[in-house]
């Protein structure tokens, strides 16, 4: 469930997709809680959180991938705002923000395919953390393009496992509202 | 200035007096009992109930009553837990309660402790905002910031959970002064700019209907929801939570809107080019189906919640902000427009009143000689007066009470509209007794409601608070047998209560030490209700043996269009051609 509201006369037809929010909030206890039980009660799905410290100890920076319609977006934001420990929420564009994910995956390897999955990592400039007989351990980092570009290309070999973190995110240059120093 | 040491139990209460609290609704138990001690010496008004439901609806009462926030308070475990179904009626209708509950000690959380439950956890999707108290010293912090929380912007519930050796250890008492919520800053007035285009589509609109929800309850707008009506010249509809927002006698009010609405309300929304939605929510009940929905309308939407704008219904222009100061800054605007222009809106209003006239509502007397639930109603309305609160329960007679009473002003018309909580009434009646003890209160009830919760009658009559319960008793789940009747065939798979055999509520009440009174023939309708208002020591309930198969309407079946309105069974409004 959405909250395009299909038929609403007002609903336009705009498609789905994915959009980042940046969310400062208070470092306080049950804050995910909130916020997890808020996307859950409101049908909002979550493609990916991610959650860190922030410069201030008081606050934590949530980075949340939603896959929604431009108007349901408004929503989340209006419904995220009511939330007493929600801070600001930031919606960061692809060419605004800098977009990294984390991967480690663990790929089987032989004598044959070992040197082409090491040709592999060099190409995506990933880093080999972990070899086994059977088996290195690759650490990437990279925009979701790029992490699952990579993950095309070592299927073949074989995936024995696979974490991957969710997004973070953060916009270029200067935090708006805040001060220059130069 | 030095602050004084104290337990965090004397500094919970401490907290409560410095909030401005006189009474408050609640049980003891093991991890609340700390606080209890110093309740003892309060001048706070502690009122014992029988059930943890009914102090979070009577503490609703309260709050629905006065406009201030209701308390109520608990134990941990069942009774915290016994607080959820209140905490999620008033923050459905954005009351203004804050409930107080005690929590196992700081080191047993999380352990299954005896009567331990996640309350904040529990809660965290049914209130505005809730807090877990371990630290004394935040207790006060932790009351100050509640209460600001579930009075401001738009009201609502705020759960406060202390830890039991929270509240027993000692602390340094200090109230704060100032409350600075990084992330909550309610808008309190709409922007000039929202104002201006809100007053050019009023100018430019030849139906317009001004939508009025609960939000104009809330922020005391009566005095200027009359005079933009004035303005205006367009007629009103009152929602279910708005009853009394502005006076049923008034000339241009078309009544209330939604599933039991009037035709004439529910067919100006539909027909309106332009809705001033002024505090409403564009809920299910008053919407019908959303895509046939005022099709033709633009939407002014004023609301103090700006996640209320385009939730269900795309606005055209937002006015963000308290109410009252919406329409104020409104007025002036409107009359700058219509200095350039004022649309006649003459024809609009001669077909809006001519819906009214020609589809008034009514009832027909039942065939069998029964007493017809919408004339006790009507009656009780008619006897206690415009200056009675009326405060009902779920189901047919909650319709009937909001159509055949006649609301003049705000405040005097309590129910639960969003969660729609059967047995509601009792208790919420007692909290409204107590906070407006110069008033009658008149709980309107079935008898299905009534059994839910009419232990708080033992309260009532313990602690003076004499309210009057007319059980309107059609031994049936009344509202959902209509549902049966019109949707399943007559099939009436466990609605029967059999409440006219069992049990005997005249009895009952007296056993409860009211007055109890029963009424069976119509001609005993006016009499019996003369009694119970001459009655005023103790509380009366009294038992109106009515017709089991009236049922209400107007109606617009769930799921339908508006358009599809009847005003009696398979009777459709006829229409004009030119209308439709």
């Amino acid at each position: 469930m959405t909250q395009s509201h299909p038929d609403s006369p007002s609903s336009s037809q705009s498609v789905r997709k994915n959009h980042t929010l940046s969310v400062l909030v208070e470092n306080s206890p049950g804050v995910l809680a909130r916020i997890s039980s808020l996307f859950s009660r409101r049908g909002y799905n979550i493609d990916s959180l991610a959650v860190g410290p922030t410069e201030d100890p008081d606050f934590s920076r949530m980075t949340i991938v939603i896959n929604v319609e431009d108007h349901a977006l408004e929503q989340v934001i209006a419904q995220l705002d009511k939330l007493i420990n929600v801070i600001t929420i930031t919606e960061l564009d692809a060419v605004g923000s800098v977009q990294r994910e984390l991967l480690l995956v663990k790929v089987s390897t032989d004598d044959k395919t070992r040197s082409q999955v090491l040709e592999t990592v060099q190409l995506f400039r990933a880093k080999v953390v972990d070899v086994a007989q059977d088996a290195v351990t690759i650490e990437a980092t990279g925009n979701a393009e790029k992490i699952q570009a990579l993950l095309r290309v070592l299927q073949p070999y074989g995936i024995k496992e696979l974490v991957q973190s969710g997004l973070v995110a953060m916009s270029r240059g200067l935090k708006p509202g805040s001060i220059s120093e130069d | 200035m030095s602050n004084e040491t104290m337990t965090g139990a004397s500094a919970l209460v401490k907290s409560l007096e410095h909030a401005g609290v006189d009474v408050m609704f609640g049980i003891p138990g093991g991890a609340i009992l700390p606080a209890y001690d110093p309740i003892y010496d309060s001048k706070i008004r502690h009122i014992l109930v029988r059930h943890e439901q009914g102090a979070g609806h009577a503490a609703t009462g309260y709050a629905q009553a006065t406009g201030r926030v209701g308390v109520c308070i608990a134990t941990s475990g069942p009774g915290a837990t016994n607080l959820v179904t209140p905490l999620a009626d008033a923050q459905m209708d954005s009351v203004p309660i804050v409930a107080i509950t005690g929590q196992v000690a700081s080191g047993a959380i999380g352990t299954d402790a005896f009567q331990e439950a996640d309350i904040r956890g529990i809660t965290m999707p049914v209130t505005k905002h809730n807090f877990l108290v371990t630290d004394p010293s935040q207790i006060s912090k932790a009351i100050a910031e509640a209460f600001h929380i579930a009075g401001t912007g738009r009201p609502g519930a705020v759960l406060v959970d202390i830890a039991k050796d929270a509240l027993q250890m000692q602390t340094e008492f200090s109230y704060p002064k100032n409350i600075n919520l990084g992330g909550y800053h309610p808008v309190m007035e709409p922007t000039a700019e929202s104002i201006r285009d809100a007053a050019r589509l009023i100018a430019e609109s030849k139906q317009p209907v001004l939508y009025v929800g609960g939000g104009a309850i809330k922020s005391n707008s009566q005095k200027e929801l009359i005079k933009l009506a004035e303005l205006t010249g367009a007629p009103v509809v009152t929602t279910l939570m708005a009853l009394g927002a502005f006076p049923d006698s008034h000339p241009q009010h078309l009544g209330m809107p939604g599933m039991h609405g009037t035709v004439a309300a529910v067919t100006a929304l539909q027909k309106a080019d332009l809705l001033i939605t002024l505090g409403a929510r564009f809920d299910d009940r008053v919407t019908g189906k959303l895509s046939t929905f005022a099709v033709n309308a633009k939407i002014i939407h004023a609301d103090i919640d700006p996640a209320e704008i385009g939730k269900n219904r795309r606005a055209d222009v937002a006015l963000v902000g308290d109410l009252t100061a919406s329409i104020n800054a409104l007025i002036p605007a409107i009359k700058n427009e219509f200095k350039k222009s004022q649309p006649d809106l003459t024809p609009w209003l001669k077909q809006a009143y001519g819906w009214r006239e020609r589809f008034p509502l009514g009832f027909d007397q039942p065939s069998d000689g029964s007493v017809s639930p919408q004339y006790v109603i009507e009656r009780i309305g008619q006897i206690a007066g415009p200056d009675a609160i009326y405060v009902a329960g779920v189901g047919q007679h909650q319709m009937w009470a909001s159509q055949f009473i006649k609301y003049e002003n705000p405040r005097t018309w309590l129910n639960s509209g969003g969660l729609g909580t059967m047995g509601y009434a009792v208790p919420a009646a007692m909290g409204a007794k107590v906070g407006a003890p110069d008033k009658v209160v008149w709980a309107i009830d079935g008898d299905g409601c009534f059994q839910m919760t009419n232990q708080e009658l033992v309260t009532c009559a313990l602690n003076n608070i004499p309210i009057k319960v007319a059980v309107i008793n059609n031994e049936s789940l009344g509202m959902v047998r209509q549902w049966q009747t019109l949707f399943y065939n007559e099939r009436y798979s466990n609605t029967q209560l059999h409440s006219k055999r069992i049990p005997d509520f005249a009895k009952l009440a007296d056993a409860m030490g009211c007055v109890g009174l029963a009424c069976e023939t119509t001609a005993d309708v006016n009499k019996t209700i003369e009694k119970a208002m001459s009655i005023n020591d103790r509380p009366v309930v009294v038992d109106f043996s009515v017709f089991k198969d009236a049922m209400v309407w107007p109606m617009v079946a769930a799921g339908t269009s508006n358009d599809e309105i009847v005003n009696a069974r398979s009777l459709a409004p006829i229409w004009d051609s030119q209308e439709l």
